[in-house]
């Protein structure tokens, strides 16, 4: 096992008891058993204080943004224009006007796919993904190369889930208008080693758009660091309201992308014959946005900067790392991606039951994990199973949700005998 | 401790999870079809050889949880020797049987009324009616179908 986080940059047991609590959700039972929230790479609860937000903008000053002239519209648009700063800051982007607002991390994907991707990529050139993406890291860019006549690169990965970086190296080419790559894998928990990726791309003068739908709830992001050219994730992945996104996109490559959407708030003047488009980021924010997703996910930012990324990591890392010992010992069991720098996912098979029964027979003891293919159908036919039971951690996750975990699987078995 | 549970995963569902009957190609089939369940991922592909609006012979492949593979294997030894109109008969009832809460399991579901259970669950009904409606599928001749 290893254990990377530093011991005095962790939670403690206690701290994370505290933290639980401002998680109302986790308070309940399920089938008479204490809630165990174990599907936090689908979707991850929301912490009292993103609530309250929502409450005190609709019940304190709410109203449309950036065109009113009175009191509740200049209340909401500066909340939601801090809100921009403040992820701007999370991700250590250079300015606010290079994050733009989406609805998730999949629109952020067909945006850059649907502007970027339309005005650079013509027919026989080549997009290079990698083989554990994501459906909506994957779909977007075939639309893409069908509409375009343009080819889809798959990057290879190994038997433990780790991308093969020599395959990878060899298909960037001359042909190769963009790389667009996971930094943790949703199915695997494979961490992507971003950063190379992006220097081997930059080398040819390849742009690198990053998948952080995963990554930001579990890891410090520094997209200046990184040098990608975009990164996207979404607000319900990271504590906040579903409904709400963010796309980063480098300043001159933002500025140079033709609008998406037409309509309101993404024009500076309108007339029969002429349209001016706004400045960045309104350019890429047709009509009245998630006021309150926006406000809200400032909020949620705001929660785990409090906490802390870098003692969020080390936590779930040693979390993780009990996990998977804890599973690894019980007979039977096969884990599902084994990369050497993992987060948060522990993916697995259990001889002689279906994921489907195993995800059946923990719900009836409160315990939520997915059972599927995880909207990566890709990644289970390299591994060769129709579908895996996924345990998915937050920092709100303690061992004893762990033992019951391993409890409930070993009942599992005892059933299937 | 298991008790609702095993209402859902009785014995005769393992047993046929763990060794399905009528499981494997049937070479003899004149109707055939494929169901998939994108969801979970579940398989199943139906034989069947039909003479005089008779099922002479039926038998599935696939790869599914215990409740669609035990569901499949109770439907082919439950149909065998079976009028056309008898196998929609069954289904009728069958589908009744799992997904409304107030059918009674009348003698004619034999063994099929085991699978009673999964209407407590009911993301897992799908799982149970995979087999049959892959199976109507075969007999309309649409050959593929899907439930999600």
């Amino acid at each position: 096992m290893t254990f990377t986080a530093q011991a005095h940059r962790t939670l403690t047991p206690a701290a994370v008891e505290g933290l639980r609590a401002d998680f109302p959700i986790l308070r309940q039972t399920v089938y008479g058993q204490p809630l165990v929230y174990l599907d936090n790479a689908a979707t991850t609860q929301k912490p009292q204080a993103v609530l309250d937000a929502i409450a005190a903008l609709y019940t304190g000053y709410y109203s449309n943004i950036h065109r009113g002239v009175h009191h509740l519209s200049q209340l909401s648009t500066e909340a939601h224009e801090q809100a921009r700063t403040k992820v701007q800051q999370f991700i250590n982007a250079r300015s606010d006007r290079e994050i733009v607002f989406v609805r998730g991390c999949t629109e952020g994907i067909n945006l850059v796919a649907q502007t970027f991707g339309r005005e650079r990529v013509g027919p026989g050139d080549e997009i290079v993904i990698s083989a554990m993406e994501h459906h909506s890291n994957i779909v977007p860019w075939q639309m893409l190369c069908q509409e375009k006549g343009a080819v889809l690169k798959v990057a290879p990965i190994d038997d433990r889930g780790e991308i093969m970086l020599e395959a990878f190296e060899q298909l960037l080419g001359e042909r190769t208008k963009l790389v667009a790559v996971v930094h943790l894998s949703n199915a695997l928990g494979t961490i992507n080693p971003v950063a190379r990726l992006i220097e081997l791309a930059h080398a040819r003068g390849i742009p690198v758009l990053v998948d952080g739908a995963q990554a930001v709830s579990h890891m410090a992001v520094d997209v200046q660091a990184l040098d990608c050219d975009f990164y996207v994730f979404s607000g319900h992945k990271l504590y906040a309201p579903t409904g709400i996104g963010v796309l980063y996109g480098k300043a001159e490559l933002l500025e140079a992308m033709s609008p998406w959407q037409g309509g309101g708030d993404m024009i500076r003047s309108v007339s029969f014959e002429k349209t001016i488009y706004s400045d960045l980021p309104y350019k890429f924010e047709a009509g009245t946005p998630d006021i309150a997703g926006a406000i809200a996910l400032g909020v949620a930012v705001d929660y785990v900067q409090h906490i802390g990324l870098e003692a969020i990591a080390g936590y779930e890392q040693e979390l993780l790392d009990y996990a998977t010992e804890a599973l690894t010992a019980i007979d039977g069991v096969k884990l599902i991606g084994t990369a050497r720098d993992k987060a948060s996912v522990l993916s697995f098979v259990l001889a002689g039951v279906h994921p489907h029964d195993i995800g059946t027979i923990l719900d009836r003891k409160g315990i939520a994990v997915r059972a599927g293919h995880h909207c990566a159908q890709p990644v289970m036919q390299r591994f060769k199973v129709p579908a895996t039971a996924r345990a998915s951690f937050a920092f709100y996750n303690t061992r004893a949700e762990v033992d019951a975990l391993v409890a409930a699987i070993q009942q599992v078995q005892e059933m299937f005998g | 401790m298991f008790s609702d549970l095993r209402d859902l995963y009785q014995e005769v569902i393992l047993d046929h999870y763990k060794r399905p009957r009528n499981f494997g190609l049937l070479k003899s089939a004149n109707r055939e079809a494929e169901g998939h369940n994108p969801l979970c991922g579940d398989q199943v592909t139906i034989y069947l050889q039909v003479e005089d609006g008779i099922v002479k012979d039926i038998r599935f492949q696939g790869a599914g949880c215990a409740i669609s593979t035990a569901s499949a294997s109770l439907m082919t030894d439950a149909l065998k020797g079976k009028s056309l109109q008898e196998v929609e008969a069954l289904f009728e009832r069958f589908h009744r049987l799992v997904t409304d809460s107030s059918a009674e399991a009348g003698p004619e579901l034999g063994k099929l009324a085991i699978l009673a259970g999964v209407r407590e669950y009911p993301v897992r009904v799908k799982c149970a009616t995979l087999a049959w409606h892959t199976l109507q599928a075969a007999l309309r001749g649409s050959g593929t179908v899907t439930t999600e």
